[in-house]
């Protein structure tokens, strides 16, 4: 249903509807709109097909500049209503849009339901490590000894890592995304498509008025060769301004490090290749950290399994098949009856 | 034992049902199966064609340390000619399957009523347990009973002998043995319960063989023992009942059935999301069995995702229903608001119970009609109704889907533990006759007519059209925040504001036209008193009217269903009586929501002792405020 074949060929300005934009100016939100709006019409997808669901923050108001059907929930719940809406017409395309505080604090205990799940939906984390719209608290991705409002001296939390917490969720997909990053991320959002599944992205956002440039050491344009690995699957992890460097395993340490190619007697060989159905590969590669390691992005985990949806209705159906469809007079009748008379 | 007990004076003897009726208490460890003995002797009275009401009471705890009096876990039936209201006031019967059982229920058993005991549970340790100084059986603890010793124990162990069964398996076959003297003394077919045990242990042979004998060998023993107190056999008329076919039903299974025939009358499919939670489960597990329905099932990670997952359903177009109990139903408010606002249908059903916070899980209560009238955050009215027996759930669910799909709003169904649990026999519904009331989802075609379709309204109803993702042309976003009241978009405009939260109340406010008159229960439509009740009071209030009326008292009885909006002519009706009493199991909740809605003197009569209400009760109170 979701890939039929329009007459008319769709742009993106299909895709967007006549609410203004009211993210603040600059805001990395803008990019991952445009580039969503961009990439819907070459996925084949129809608008009255696809539904945009969030919680609350400023990434949530997503749905409302999409020309689709879209559902602005509440607070941390998006993926229990998308859940809802799967359950009610698996047919349909269901994009979940949420943050780091949205969705991995007020609604964490539903981001890990929905991936253990395995629901087939396409959930878009934009990660800015703050909340935003509540005016700059430090979130539950905020590093250790953020300042903040509400932590004038330096948060004392540990951070969690979107990517670890989808991994040990049980998620069958992570990808990651850099909002500024417009050539790569169509990509992730085909293959995100494409998964059958709960396919988790996190996507690096900046939020220029309360957290500007807090993944500059590695999203940075002039820092971006050196600091990004574009993770694809069957080639190895090389990255670098002269692609001369590289991801090796250290097999009596048990951990990733780097290596530049040629010195030390490394050679393109020694360069882990990537495999997107390695799970313990990608639970180091998304534990890499600037500024000792660089960040890898792309699609670095896809491992499909069965659909929740497609689990539910097969009982349905083996049940269907078994005693016909329901028949509520017979069930009522069924057991110990008696007539009066 | 006295059947036939005329009323006496005061409330602690009143025995104002049908007078051929008799109560019985199964009491035993949670271990001991008492509810399990209770549904089968129920449901052979149910087959021996009587009017039956039952009260299943057992404790929080799944198995609380066998012998305490904490772990006590009892059944409660009446029985007799005609309808029977309420589980009654004090048994006739009480069967104690230990210490334990004897100490908690001996306060409730009617003087001169009837123990039977299993002596061979009697040892000194549970008599300890159960915090009997001295043996009961020996002093004069149970002077005003007459008392049935029986070694159920060892009787038991010896019936079961020939099947090789360890120890503990062949004491678990104790309960049987009681049902079948239990079954001769009420002269009861014993066929219904073989088979059933039969069935029940399919791929355990041994085990059914086991219980079938010790049923079996139970009923041999009131055939041919010689007691000290003569063991009688009783025979109670049958109850006279409109005509037509009839089985027990417990209200879990009537409010799944009704839900069933709702969506299907609503032509729609069910997305029901729930969690586990005491004691809404049973819906939750019938629901799930019942796969080849249109309806899927989703155990959700908590009570929150469960309405939100509900929300999303009646987004893409199916009906979206959650379940649960008073803090569960906490949790989803926040949700609720968003359906308000979405102005999507969703049925949420609150099975009550004691409260607040964890409050007492297995104890009912009607405690949550302020949670339910009242408790969100905003200006968010919701319709209400309420269950007032287990066959009346299932209307009371069509009623619930009904409301939601005509005014796209959640509806909230209260029942309680009492009602989901207990059964009655009920004279099964002709589906065919029930009046469809199918929805109709916006089109392509009236989006081509007229823009921002899914935010017009129905002229009369002010229900927004429902317009499901999937049809070209209707694509739009909702949410929390304030909407547009013509284009649905986000709208911070205080005027529209105002206009959109007198347009949600209005559409509430407005459904009195689509829902039944108020109708008198029992009595005259005027006069000196009328009794107010709401869902499972309804049976001792009703028992108690009909007993004072036969005194000659003037009392009435009204039964409210929907309570959120009132019935237009409720407060023209309690006008018309100098007195409103209200017994509700809470604090005085509904007396001061119609005090509110009607300026009116309501008397409350409270009870939160996690037990219903006793016809003597009420009685006694009518007595007070009539006589003075
Ligand atoms: S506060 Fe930050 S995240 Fe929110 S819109 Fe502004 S720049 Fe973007």
């Amino acid at each position: 249903m979701n890939e039929q074949i329009s007459p008319e060929k769709l742009t993106a300005k299909d895709f967007a509807s006549d609410q203004e934009v009211r993210w603040c100016p600059g805001c990395g939100d803008y990019a991952i709109l445009k580039c969503m709006q961009r990439t819907l019409p070459e996925l084949g997808l129809r608008p009255e097909n696809i539904v945009f669901v969030s919680g609350i923050g400023c990434s949530s108001r997503f749905p409302h500049y999409m020309a689709t059907y879209g559902f602005h929930t509440i607070h941390g719940r998006a993926p229990a209503v998308a859940t809802g809406i799967k359950l009610a017409n698996p047919d349909l395309s269901v994009w979940v849009v949420t943050g780091d505080g949205d969705g991995l604090s007020i609604g964490g205990n539903h981001m890990l339901h929905v991936l253990r799940r395995n629901v087939d939906l396409n959930i878009l984390l934009f990660n800015n490590e703050i909340y935003g719209l509540t005016k700059g608290q430090y979130s539950p991705t905020s590093r250790q000894g953020t300042k903040s409002p509400s932590s004038p001296y330096g948060s004392v939390e540990g951070a969690v890592s979107a990517c670890r917490f989808a991994l040990g969720a049980g998620a069958r997909f992570v990808a990651r995304a850099i909002d500024t990053d417009q050539k790569n991320m169509p990509d992730v959002f085909r293959r995100a498509h494409e998964n059958k599944g709960a396919s988790f992205v996190e996507i690096f956002q900046n939020c220029l008025v309360y957290n500007d440039q807090v993944f500059g050491e590695f999203a940075d344009r002039s820092v971006a060769k050196e600091m990004q690995v574009h993770a694809e699957h069957g080639e190895p992890l090389i990255y670098g301004s002269d692609n001369d460097k590289g991801l090796i395993f250290n097999t009596k340490k048990m951990c990733i490090e780097t290596a530049t190619i040629g010195e030390n007697g490394v050679t393109e060989k020694d360069i882990l290749v990537h495999d997107e159905t390695n799970l313990s590969l990608a639970n180091m590669l998304v534990a890499l950290e600037p500024p000792q390691m660089p960040v890898v992005v792309g699609i670095i985990y896809a491992n499909p399994a069965a659909t929740f949806e497609e689990q539910i209705f097969g009982q349905a159906e083996e049940r269907k098949a078994i005693v016909g469809k329901g028949d509520l007079k017979a069930i009522m009748s069924a057991g110990r009856t008696w007539t009066v008379t | 034992m006295n059947i036939q007990n005329p009323p006496k004076d005061g409330t602690k003897d009143l025995e104002f049902e049908e007078l051929e009726s008799v109560v019985i208490r199964f009491a035993g460890d949670s271990g001991d199966g008492m509810q399990l003995t209770g549904t089968q002797f129920m449901a052979s009275t149910a087959l021996a064609g009587h009017g039956l009401s039952t009260f299943p009471d057992f404790p929080a705890e799944i198995r609380a340390p066998a012998g305490t009096t904490f772990g006590v876990s009892a059944f409660q039936i009446k029985f007799g000619s005609g309808r029977i209201l309420t589980a009654g006031d004090e048994p006739d019967v009480l069967v104690a399957m230990n210490p334990a059982a004897l100490k908690v229920n001996l306060d409730v058993l009617r003087e001169g009523g009837l123990v039977l005991t299993d002596t061979g549970s009697f040892t000194a340790r549970n008599l300890q347990k159960a915090g009997f100084e001295e043996n009961p059986l020996k002093d004069d603890t149970l002077a005003k009973f007459q008392v049935i010793e029986l070694d159920v124990t060892t009787f038991t162990l010896e019936a079961v002998k020939e099947f090789d069964l360890t120890k503990k398996d062949a004491i678990r076959c104790k309960n049987m043995w009681t049902l079948g003297l239990m079954l001769w003394m009420f002269s009861r077919d014993r066929i219904p319960i073989i088979d059933w045990l039969k069935a029940k242990f399919e791929n355990v042979p041994q085990i059914a063989n086991a219980n079938v004998a010790a049923l079996n060998a139970g009923h041999a023993f009131g055939e041919t023992a010689e007691l000290s107190i003569e063991l009688k056999r009783y025979t109670i008329p049958t109850a006279q009942t409109e005509p037509g076919l009839y089985r027990t039903v417990t209200g879990g299974e009537a409010l799944a059935w009704g839900l069933l025939a709702g969506a299907k009358l609503a032509n729609l499919s069910i997305m029901f999301g729930s969690y586990p939670i005491t004691p809404a489960s049973p819906l939750l597990h019938i629901l799930s069995r019942l796969k080849e329905f249109d309806v899927t099932t989703f155990q959700a990670e908590d009570e929150i995702a469960a309405i939100c997952s509900a929300i999303g359903a009646s987004f893409a177009g199916a009906l979206g229903i959650t379940s649960s109990s008073g803090p569960g139903i906490a949790l989803k408010t926040e949700a609720m608001g968003l359906a308000i606002t979405a102005e999507l249908p969703l049925v949420i059903i609150n099975s009550q119970r004691g409260g607040p916070s964890t409050g007492l899980p297995t104890k009912t209560e009607q405690s949550d009609l302020y949670q339910a009238m009242y408790g969100r955050n905003g200006d968010a009215p919701m319709p209400l109704i309420c269950s007032h027996s287990p066959g009346d759930c299932f209307y009371t669910a069509i009623e619930a889907v009904r409301l939601a799909t005509k005014f796209m709003t959640p509806v909230m169904l209260l029942t309680d533990g009492y009602i989901t649990n207990a059964a009655e026999p009920w004279k099964l519904p002709d589906l065919d006759a029930l009046e469809p009331f199918p929805v109709s989802f916006a089109t392509t075609g009236d989006a081509e007519k007229r823009d921002h379709v899914p935010f017009q309204r129905d002229k009369h109803t002010l229900a927004r059209t429902w317009a499901k993702p999937g049809t070209p042309g209707l694509e739009h976003r909702i949410g929390g925040l304030e909407k547009d009241i013509k284009t649905g978009n986000i709208s911070y405009s205080a005027s529209n504001h105002q206009k959109m939260t007198d347009l949600r109340m209005g559409k509430v406010a407005g459904i009195v036209d689509y829902i039944p008159k108020q109708e008198i229960s029992l009595g005259k439509s005027d006069g000196p008193l009328v009794i107010v009740g709401w869902g499972s009071t309804f049976g001792p209030i009703n028992q108690a009217t009909r007993y004072a009326t036969n005194e000659g008292l003037a009392v009435s009885h009204i039964q409210i269903r929907h309570l959120n909006p009132f019935p237009k002519n409720l407060g023209a009706i309690l006008k018309g009586f100098d007195k409103v009493l209200v017994p509700e199991m809470n604090k005085g909740q509904l007396a001061s929501v119609l005090r509110d809605k009607y300026l009116l003197d309501v008397l409350p009569m409270s009870k939160v002792s996690g037990q219903p209400f006793k016809v003597g009760e009420i009685v006694h109170k009518i007595k007070e405020l009539l006589e003075g």
